[in-house]
């Protein structure tokens, strides 16, 4: 068996970003999730859309080359690319209400095998970090999570129920972690793709959900 | 700048714009700073930021805001703790969290005359409890109110004399809501105020009859 690794960040933004469509208009979260944006595949094009009211930039800009008035969601300078568009913040979140995200990819601190997740407040800390997360969440086509597998503290964050307020009920579809890819399934998580030396057992162990583990499960896709 | 914000007295709702660093009114927050107005409720995406540049965070830490409504009452991460996070922390200001896009919806809805919309965002959340639920169309919507304000501070790329403004790329964001929904809206332009006439009408996001005030930013000004 491989070498017992845990999945990089890059990695794992990777595996999400494979699943994007030819055409797909595209909302990638602050932090994490912005990496999804360095895996490129020539063979499609997708649209990145920003809360901020950006449809279809370009990468990030170059230190040196910024537009003072270009950013994205994480206030970002990027770049202007053909075929961009701008709107206001209404219009930006009639495009997101109005279904036109195919899919946009957040971190979360907990995701439920319901589907709910919980990515806006944490205990012992007064206050929250909204955003455009709850909006998107309800909306989008499509919810996709990157996130560790685990806290720092080692605690599970693949649940059987939220024990943080949720950002939304039942919306994600798929989640990767640093220890493979998994499905939300109507029965639940379904473990598809499995960090390199990684057993199913082992990454059961690591959750608190129950897994569902088919004969159909795959070693971890990287980019090619 | 400092004579534009004058009159504006204590205890009044005031609009602040700008996401990811862009768009943001800095001059005249500055000016409103300089002022002193006190007790102020204020709009805006966040409640201010951890660097040095101007923003609402710099009235917050001066103690001229008595609530503030916004998509953010924490900040991304815990080890970043601005003067607002201190001082709520305290229970020394007031806030209320709102989804970025019911914040724009809400502003919009105030400067269109409309007295409320529902929305599916935070259905099944905290933020909806006590609101007033409707399934529509097969889906469960919330009632969210309209959010005027009685000042809009508004920073704009180019302005004529009438008072018909024009922005560039993501510095749009909340500008042209704020504008619309402030019963004084008060403008700090990047460019020479031009005549009326110069400006190509199909070109104008927000037509001056719903400005008051017009500043040209000064050369040794906040342009940032």
């Amino acid at each position: 068996m491989a070498d017992k690794v845990k999945l990089e960040r890059q990695a794992m933004c990777d595996r999400l970003a494979m699943e994007f469509e030819e055409g797909w208009i595209v909302n990638l979260g602050v932090g994490m999730p912005t990496l999804c944006s360095n895996y490129s595949d020539p063979s499609r094009d997708i649209i990145n859309h920003s809360e901020n009211g950006v449809v279809g930039y370009g990468p990030l800009a170059k230190e040196g080359e910024e537009d003072r008035h270009l950013v994205n969601a994480g206030g970002q300078h990027v770049t202007a690319q053909a075929g961009m568009a701008v709107v206001n913040h209404a219009e930006s979140f009639m495009m997101i209400r109005g279904g036109m995200i195919d899919v946009t990819v957040m971190g979360a601190y907990e995701v439920a095998e319901n589907g709910d997740f919980a990515n806006w407040r944490i205990p012992g800390r007064k206050g929250g970090g909204i955003g455009g997360a709850m909006d998107l969440a309800a909306c989008a086509k499509r919810v996709f999570i990157a996130m560790e597998h685990t806290t720092r503290d080692g605690k599970p964050k693949l649940l059987k129920k939220c024990t943080l307020p949720v950002t939304a009920p039942g919306v994600v579809k798929m989640v990767v972690t640093d220890l493979g890819l998994f499905e939300i399934t109507p029965q639940g998580f379904k473990l598809v793709e499995h960090a390199p030396g990684w057993s199913p057992q082992e990454i059961q162990e690591q959750t608190e959900a129950k897994l569902i583990i088919q004969d159909d499960l795959k070693e971890f896709r990287f980019r090619s | 700048m400092d004579a534009a914000i004058a009159d504006i007295p204590d205890g009044v709702t005031i609009f602040s714009p700008g996401f990811g660093g862009v768009g943001v009114p800095r001059n005249l927050l500055a000016a409103l700073n300089r002022q002193g107005a006190k007790g102020l409720t204020a709009v805006s995406n966040n409640a201010g930021t951890v660097d040095e540049l101007v923003d609402i965070g710099t009235l917050v830490e001066a103690g001229q805001i008595k609530k503030m409504i916004c998509a953010f009452t924490a900040t991304p991460h815990p080890s970043q703790v601005t003067p607002f996070t201190r001082m709520y922390n305290n229970d020394e200001i007031d806030a209320e969290l709102v989804p970025q896009g019911t914040l724009a919806e809400r502003l919009r809805i105030a400067a269109a005359g409309i007295g409320g919309f529902y929305t599916p965002t935070s259905v099944g959340t905290e933020l909806a409890e006590g609101k007033e639920h409707r399934e529509i169309n097969g889906r469960i919507h919330v009632l969210e109110y309209p959010l005027p304000g009685d000042y809009g501070l508004i920073r704009a790329w180019k302005a004529d004399k009438l008072g018909n403004l024009i922005f560039r790329l993501t510095q749009r964001n909340f500008n042209p809501l704020m504008a619309m929904a402030a019963t004084t809206t008060i403008v700090e332009v990047e460019n020479d105020i031009v005549e009326a006439g110069e400006l190509d009408p199909d070109t104008i996001h927000v037509p001056g009859i719903y400005v008051d005030r017009l500043v040209r930013i000064p050369e040794d000004g906040i342009w940032d």
